[in-house]
């Protein structure tokens, strides 16, 4: 049942700590169910704010976290379109944690495509109670009013300014949502419009605040010594030596948790004046640490025996056909196996929260992509009731999903309590990398069979890869259907024969999600098979593509036995259609010379994917000389239908490119002895400006579908795009992530 | 000790050995210059010293004594340098968190070479990292700003294809 309501003032300043007369709006309407594991029933309504002032000003609420994917305008610029707002005159407002506000979880690519309706409907509501407040000013019937650009314009000429409506439209009853008019799309003035972020300004002026900006009087700061193996904790460390340092104030006891979930790893904290007092007292701890179950984990050794165990039977998660009865009496026979290996987020702005407690409550300011789960998880933590406990959502520099786990915020906020002062924790670069939530190694498995027409009609596919499940106390050390519905058991092949299996393996180290999360080794698994059998068979690869993927359809997996999580979505709203992943493959193919002639050491290769309801194609052009890969050009296009900002999208697609082109060429982390061998941008490389190419080209399918997944479709197939391209370059085909194993880069 | 920070003197009272960076931020409340990895590996940390760029998390203190330090925030009056300019021109940013290091570099740069090749600036850039990916921009900013060119940063298309949409 949707509902519009009116908030008093009161309410109004709950939920954002700012006051304002005039008109305030908030709507609610039922939540969805949502895929990711911890989003919960608080989540159900949805409640968003237009707040307009005396001067006019309209103040819009943006309730999902900015870290770098422009959703602080382009949500704003929705409800300015719908309810006939001048942008000069909007200013946004973020949200703090509320649970009115619907899901804040900034994750899974789905800001837009969840609350696109959702605004479009605030806005028209704003939008028709001011025309509701000038007709009856004015003594006319309404709908002789129309509002434009802030105003309402009667027939005859007339006009009102919405800073003379807004109280008065304020003590309207609100509009029925069923008979809301919404904008056809043909009068959108700032839908799909290239509209800037609205923090640009301050972003280049060094004046923007992240998470790392918040400073509070009387404010400490701590840096954190970790058990370096997971499950570890302190069993020495000279406390004296460092309570005796610079500007320590204190030196406090982190205690770790049987299951990681999103609670702090076990640890000592030195909390000082300044950071640098802060760092350089951790450095006198001279910590030793108790043994740990997870300390003589070698991921080298690992990824191997994954590879081996691909290789025998696993569990079948989806079935058609009779694939190893085909596969036996097979023409001509292809197998492989690929590893992708753990990676880290590394996020430009490293974890960092601010927290102050008193005996009662507790104020939160943080670079949190979830602020709703940063307040449950600190109440827990605390004691307290969630209402208790503010959070404050800064900018992010960066999140790529790291900051979706609220455990830095919890650090700071047990350190406030125990010292009765302000705290900001501040991870090192060094922290950051080697306590991640590791994003999962993998080994998988494929063997394919062509029958004597050269068409595949059998495939086996079978992944391990550790579960982000563990984290939260599973023990079945198995990939989850969700997992798996990230394009592995998900692939959308027409072959008689096909079948998916998943193999165990165990997790010794917190496993997260990172951009895209396991679409990265499953793209690269599936991507690499499909062009080595489009080789294998002497075909040339795009076409090889769109007749593997076969007819138009909109797949179904329970037939086959598998439970598609379709990324939270009914394949009714949103089918997974096979038109439109071959319509990307065509309109790469056709945007650039695809199959011309070049020179020698140079190729092109091109995968596809869909991943977040999107689909996108890549095509990248590489040249490989005397054992060093050079990345000429990447092209790419999406089909994620409604598109609300263009410059946006392309920035993410270009941004996506690049974040791929970085995790292919050169992200690895290694385990040794439970700990990450890598520590710092020295052994764990990302890609740098001379490696990106001179030549990047996003492409964007007009579309009228519903808005899908923006900030994470472009990268799954950008690692396997660079591999076929190897491949056309030099005959060699590489197997194991990343690249800089075989080659320069 | 003295400071000399945008053309403004700071008295502090502080570790020599303390990085400069921790004292622009934490001491003196400059909270442009950003921390990123305090290896001096990430750029995220750049500032001018008489005009050249330095990684301030590699500058300690005694070092940065008795130069002309430049922040991103005595960059330009009004933060209109023709780079901060290029930047909003060509929607830069992405998260934005390292782009204050990237524009001291680029300036720096710019100072010294007024009409960079791609090459060079590729080369003066690359201690800057961008993990948004906003490289592409970064060069078209760059080059705008030294007047070599008015292109976009990256080539974009709206592609319609033949068929109706669904």
């Amino acid at each position: 049942m949707k509902s519009i309501v009116k908030l008093s003032r009161r309410q109004f300043l709950q939920r954002t700590g700012i006051s304002s007369a005039g008109l305030l709006l908030g709507t609610s309407i039922p939540g969805k169910a949502l895929g990711a594991v911890l989003d919960t029933a608080a989540g159900s309504q949805l409640n968003l704010f237009v707040s307009i002032d005396e001067s006019g000003l309209v103040e819009i609420i943006a309730h999902r976290s900015e870290m770098g994917t422009g959703i602080r305008t382009s949500l704003p610029q929705v409800v300015a379109d719908e309810m006939e707002a001048n942008w000069d005159r909007v200013k946004v407002i973020q949200g703090l944690a509320n649970a009115d506000y619907g899901s804040q979880n900034t994750d899974g690519s789905r800001s837009v495509r969840d609350f696109y309706q959702v605004m479009r409907q605030m806005g028209a509501t704003a939008r028709t109670l001011l025309e509701q407040a000038a007709a009856s000013i004015w003594g006319v019937p309404v709908s002789e009013c129309r509002a434009r650009e802030h105003q309402v314009f009667h027939d005859s000429g007339r006009s009102l300014d919405y800073a003379q409506l807004a109280s008065h439209a304020a003590r309207l009853p609100l509009p029925d949502l069923t008979t809301l008019r919404l904008k056809p799309a043909s009068d959108f003035r700032y839908i799909g419009t290239a509209i800037p972020m609205v923090d640009l300004a301050d972003m280049v002026s060094g004046s923007a605040t992240y998470g790392i900006d918040v400073a509070l009087p009387g404010m400490l700061y701590a840096s954190i010594e970790r058990s370096p193996v997971m499950g570890g904790r302190p069993k020495t460390y000279n406390d004296k030596a460092a309570r005796d340092s610079t500007g320590v104030v204190d030196v406090i006891e982190i205690t770790g948790s049987q299951v990681p979930a999103f609670n702090p790893i076990a640890g000592i904290a030195v909390i000082a004046n300044n950071t640098w007092a802060a760092l350089q007292g951790r450095a006198k701890l001279q910590p030793q640490w108790e043994s740990s179950a997870h300390q003589d984990y070698d991921s080298k050794v690992a990824l191997q025996e994954l590879a081996a165990a691909v290789k025998s039977s696993g569990e079948v998660v989806r079935q058609r056909g009779d694939t190893t009865g085909a596969l036996a009496v097979g023409t001509r026979r292809l197998e492989a196996v690929y590893t992708t290996p753990f990676l880290a987020h590394a996020p430009m702005e490293p974890p960092v929260a601010t927290a102050r407690v008193d005996a009662s409550s507790c104020e939160i300011w943080a670079c949190t992509q979830t602020p709703q789960v940063t307040q449950r998880e600190v109440a827990r933590a605390l004691g307290l009731p969630p209402a208790a406990v503010t959070v404050h959502v800064t900018l992010l520099g960066g999140g790529f999903g790291r900051k979706s786990k609220p455990d830095f915020a919890i650090e700071a906020a047990l350190l406030a309590r125990g010292t009765g002062r302000p705290v900001q924790v501040c991870w090192s670069r060094e922290d950051d990398i080697r306590h991640d939530y590791f994003h999962a190694c993998s080994a998988q498995y494929f063997s394919a069979s062509f029958d004597n027409t050269g068409t595949v009609n059998a495939l086996l596919a079978r992944a391990a890869a550790p579960s982000i499940g563990s984290v939260f106390g599973s023990s079945d050390n198995l990939l989850s259907h969700g997992e798996l519905g990230q394009g592995f058991a998900s692939m959308p092949f027409a072959t008689p024969n096909l079948q998916i299996e998943r193999v165990p393996a165990p997790a010794h180290m917190r496993i997260g999600w990172l951009r895209s999360v396991y679409n990265i080794p499953f793209a690269f698994g599936v991507g690499s098979f499909v062009d080595e059998l489009a080789h294998a068979a002497g075909r040339e690869p795009a076409s090889f593509w769109l007749d593997l993927i076969g007819p138009d359809r909109e797949l179904d997996f329970t037939s086959e036995g598998f439970k598609f999580s379709n990324y939270g979505r009914s394949l009714t709203d949103y089918p997974w259609s096979t038109a439109r992943l071959k319509g990307v493959i065509n309109a790469l193919t056709n945007s650039l010379p695809w199959g011309e002639e070049l020179p020698a050491g140079q190729g092109w290769g091109l995968s596809a994917h869909r991943s977040f309801l999107s689909y996108v194609a890549v095509a990248s052009k590489v040249e490989v000389i005397d054992g060093k890969l050079s990345v000429l050009e990447m092209h790419c296009v999406i089909d994620c239908g409604t598109v609300v900002n263009p410059d946006r999208l392309h920035s993410q697609l270009e941004g996506a490119l690049i974040f791929g082109l970085s995790l292919a060429l050169m992200g690895e982390i290694s385990f040794a002895g439970g700990v990450s061998e890598q520590s710092n941008f020295h052994d764990y490389p990302v890609a740098r400006i001379g490696q990106t190419p001179a030549h990047i080209q996003t492409h964007i399918v007009t579309s009228n579908a519903p808005p899908a997944g923006v900030g994470e479709p472009g990268v799954p197939p950008v690692a396997p795009s660079i591999a076929n391209a190897i491949f056309a370059a030099s005959g060699q085909r590489l197997r194991q992530l990343p690249l800089n194993r075989y080659l320069r880069v | 000790m003295q400071l000399i920070i945008n053309e403004q003197s700071y008295e502090i009272d502080a570790d020599p050995e303390m990085p400069l960076l921790w004292a622009l931020r934490d001491l003196l409340g400059l909270r442009g210059t950003k921390f990123g990895c305090g290896k001096g590996l990430c750029g995220a940390c750049t500032v001018h010293l008489d005009g050249a760029a330095r990684r301030a998390c590699q500058t300690p203190l005694a070092a940065a004594q008795g130069s002309r330090i430049t922040t991103i925030e005595g960059l330009a009056a009004g933060a209109d340098h023709p780079l901060q300019q290029a930047w909003q021109a060509h929607n830069v940013p992405q998260c934005g968190y390292c782009q204050p290091g990237q524009i001291m570099s680029a300036s720096a740069l710019l100072q010294q070479n007024p009409k960079p090749s791609d090459t060079d600036i590729d080369r003066a850039m690359a201690g800057n990292i961008c993990r948004c990916g906003t490289y592409p921009r970064i060069r078209a900013a760059i080059k705008q700003a030294a007047g070599l060119t008015n292109e976009p940063a990256a080539t974009v298309a709206h592609y319609v294809p033949e068929a109706d949409n669904p």
